[in-house]
């Protein structure tokens, strides 16, 4: 990488969170859709299940404390508008536009302006007296992402800024994918009696197309198991919602920042990654699976979490002011 | 068809009155004047819904491009919009060149002003200018004397004011020497009416502006202190809850130069630098919109969290430059405005070609009764504020604001100056369905390195509530496309000479 333009330590920390929340913003709104789409499925014995969603955040007892009983109007306020709760849907996409409004000059207009139309949209949508359906607010929601992450590709020079912002979407959506498989496999394995009925199946669906999974998934193994879902969303390497793909973009976009050649590190944030990424690489699903999903995922959240501070040690905290990125 | 479009222009323009103002775009007698003819036979070709769904359009688009300004105090869409008018005011060529022409001899004697203020100070040496109004200057700044910058040039960038009156005399308003804004609205309107009338920009020839970026950053770059290799230029923003913040992020992109926030910045061993991933680089060429009191801990206000410590150390060591020079402010005091005229005379041996407007100082024991006794006439200001504030309008004051300003101008009268109340000029406005006269005034730009460039357009603020005179974004102004045209259309009684040339 040539060193024509240095990238600001404040700069570089601003456009990684702003990806981070687009990324985190896309993907709530996947697991609203999602389960909203399972709802239609299901018996009425199964329609509670809105709690679910809530845990997948890992901010279940936020909701608890705030809504009491989840259902899917509270849950959809929680998650899509709640402008004080710092994960909903519309707190992501301001913290993401004030992020990109402190680093315009850096990224294209072009992501700005969408940047901004995605603002739009959701303070429209959150001072409507009847929402629009939840799936079509949904769609809206994810397509203006999927529309930012095309622009961000096509329209701004792959350079320094734009690692970093791939570093961020691809933490914050190994994160996401780790999650959904958390609670869902947590949830859905101990329903034995409904094993190899038609609601397992269709519950399983619901897990691989809330990460837009499902066609690919099909392509790769056919029949619908557990274990090879598993398999799919943890160690495939070319889906690009797959953990082990996204740590390895994720591993690449930072050699590409420091430099640093394959197989060997520079600093804290690329050994945290690249023992991550190898990890992944070699691994194989039965050996997690009769150690335990739960206790993995757990552990690969907290391994994720380290390189995230280790990647503001390493290049943002050169800082020296007091506030750094927004955050909601 | 052609009914159609005379009922359009009669509902657009049937109750048009210029009420004895001077109007850019009609005469007197209210016919259209011949610069305006092609604005104002498009406009008539529009059906009257076509018009507002243009200007529908145009503000979807300013807000989607997000050139909103904030409000300070409303948390929850807390941005508007600055009120965008789609009518634009049209300059005539020769008319353009003689603004361009008084402009220029402006700005020469300004900087020759505030170098001589902060070295010898000649001009009060030899009476022209009284000593006591340059210390007694709120925006006078001791840490500057003695200072050299680049070419003996303090005002790098400047965004004059002018005013039309009654009979269509220009005059200078203001200065605006320091951190003058708005240019961003001067482009980003052009792009909005471009995409809206691009036939109308086909058939006149309309001066481009789209040059600024590269002109200022030219500039910018002349001022370098070290002479090898490829300045480094930055612009510095007080950050993004800055009123402004719009428009330094716009020019530190259209430059493709790093936009800092004091905190990026820190001086070691006399140099400056930014702080990046990869360590600290060196800045030369600073352009920034921090106001000097807040530019430096070390030199001026210590409570200052937007500034760079050491920053005035460095530039006094000729380390790195400053755009504008700290200290010329000095020239920006409305009292030290009214002796322009003689700046110009004292340093050009010029008369003045662009007049101010004849302005009362209260220090002057004449000029003071003369105020308080025509205080409903005057436009009262005080010396050393701006965007509309600590200002009396005198016709549309009520009794207990005049008294307020009579106790204020007799307790501190080096503050205040008064003006006459200009009938400023107007340019038809979308008022609901229709069109009504409103009020304007006019902000070229300058920039000033080695040589002087006026850029050809400019902010044209229109007070947006009927009748009002004040055009400030902070008061309820909006603001107008101004086109500068590159020729102006042959006279109506001289047919035959082609316009397409």
């Amino acid at each position: 990488m040539t060193q024509s333009q240095p990238l600001l330590s404040r700069v570089a920390d601003a456009v990684y969170w702003m990806a981070r929340y687009i990324e985190r913003a896309e993907n709530v709104a996947r697991f609203l859709d999602v389960n909203h789409n399972l709802m239609l499925d299901l018996p009425k014995a199964y329609t509670g299940q809105w709690q679910p969603v809530v845990d997948t955040t890992g901010d279940g007892a936020v909701f608890r404390e705030r809504y009491g009983h989840a259902d899917q109007r509270n849950v959809l306020h929680f998650l899509a508008f709640d402008p004080g709760y710092a994960n909903s849907i519309y707190s992501c996409i301001r913290a993401a536009r004030e992020n990109a409004r402190s680093v315009r000059e850096t990224i294209s207009s072009e992501m700005w302006q969408q940047i901004n139309n995605l603002y739009l949209l959701i303070t429209e949508e959150s001072r409507r007296e009847t929402p629009s359906s939840l799936p079509a607010f949904c769609h809206a929601v994810r397509m203006a992402c999927h529309l930012f992450a095309g622009i961000l590709d096509v329209t701004m020079s792959h350079n320094e800024a734009w690692h970093f912002l791939r570093v961020g979407t691809l933490l914050e959506r190994a994160d996401k994918t780790s999650r959904i498989l958390d609670v869902k496999y947590f949830i859905l394995l101990p329903s034995v009696h409904d094993v190899g009925t038609p609601y397992d199946d269709v519950q399983w669906a619901a897990v691989l197309k809330s990460v837009s999974g499902f066609e690919m998934y099909r392509k790769r193994y056919g029949r619908i198991a557990p274990d090879r879902i598993v398999e799919f969303l943890l160690l495939d390497g070319d889906f690009p919602r797959a953990i082990r793909y996204c740590i390895g973009r994720a591993d690449r976009s930072l050699r590409a920042i420091t430099g640093t050649p394959a197989a060997s590190f520079s600093c804290a944030s690329e050994q945290r990654l690249g023992l991550l990424r190898s990890e992944l690489d070699f691994a194989r699903v039965e050996p997690i699976l009769s150690a335990g999903l739960h206790e993995f995922c757990d552990a690969l959240q907290t391994k994720m979490n380290t390189i995230d501070e280790s990647v503001l040690n390493d290049f943002f905290a050169q800082q020296p002011g007091p506030a750094g990125a927004a955050r909601p | 068809m052609e009914i159609n479009r005379a009922e359009a222009a009669r509902m657009f323009f049937s109750s048009y009155q210029t009420e004895g103002f001077f109007d850019e775009m009609f005469e007197a007698g209210g016919a259209v004047r011949p610069h305006a003819q092609l604005v104002l036979e498009t406009i008539n070709s529009l059906d009257g819904g076509q018009l507002l769904r243009h200007k529908h359009a145009a503000e979807r688009l300013l807000l989607q491009l997000g050139i909103t300004f904030n409000v300070y105090g409303d948390n929850q869409g807390a941005e508007r919009i600055f009120p965008f008018d789609l009518i634009p005011r049209i300059v005539p060529a020769a008319e353009w060149d003689y603004l361009e022409r008084g402009l220029k001899q402006r700005i020469h004697a300004l900087n020759c002003f505030i170098d001589d203020i902060y070295h010898e100070q000649k001009i009060v040496k030899d009476g022209a200018i009284p000593a006591d109004i340059i210390t007694s200057a709120a925006s006078y700044r001791e840490q500057c004397h003695g200072l050299k910058p680049p070419f003996g040039v303090w005002c790098h960038i400047t965004g004059t004011d002018l005013v039309r009156d009654r009979d269509g005399q220009y005059y200078v308003l203001e200065d605006n020497l320091r951190v003058p804004s708005g240019v961003s609205y001067v482009l980003e309107n052009r792009e909005v009416l471009k995409r809206i009338f691009p036939r109308v920009f086909e058939g006149l020839q309309v001066r481009p502006v789209n040059e600024y970026a590269s002109r200022l950053l030219e500039m910018l770059e002349s001022l370098a202190p070290y002479p090898q290799g490829q300045p480094r230029v930055v612009v510095l923003t007080p950050g993004i809850y800055n009123s402004a913040y719009f428009e330094h992020s716009f020019l530190a992109q259209q430059m493709g130069v790093q936009l800092v926030e004091g905190r990026d910045l820190v001086v070691s061993g006399g140099d400056v630098f930014m702080r990046t991933t990869k360590g600290l680089q060196r800045v030369d060429v600073i352009y920034r919109r921090v106001d000097d009191d807040f530019l430096d801990p070390e030199a001026f206000r210590p409570d200052s969290l937007l500034g760079v410590p050491g920053l005035m150390a460095a530039y006094r060591a000729g380390r790195v430059a400053l755009a504008n020079a700290p200290g010329n402010g000095i020239a920006d005091d409305k009292v030290i405005y009214a002796y322009v005229p003689e700046m110009i005379r004292y340093y050009e041996n010029e008369d003045p070609i662009l007049p101010n407007v004849p302005t009362y100082l209260c220090w002057r024991d004449a000029d003071r009764s003369h105020v308080l006794a025509n205080l409903d006439k005057l436009v009262v200001k005080s010396a050393n504020e701006s965007g509309g504030y600590g200002m009396l309008v005198g016709p549309h004051s009520t009794a207990a604001q005049r008294e307020e300003f009579a106790a204020k101008i007799a307790a501190q009268p080096r503050n205040f100056i008064a003006q006459p109340t200009l009938a400023l000029s107007r340019v038809p406005t979308i008022v609901e369905d229709h069109f009504e006269g409103r009020h304007v005034d006019l902000r070229p730009y300058v920039l000033c390195g080695k040589e002087i460039f006026v850029l050809p357009g400019g902010l044209t603020r229109v007070a947006m509530r009927k009748g009002s005179l004040v055009v400030n974004s902070s008061q309820g102004g909006g603001s107008k496309d101004t086109w500068v045209l590159a020729h102006d259309p042959a006279p109506r009684a001289g047919q035959g000479q082609g316009q397409e040339q």
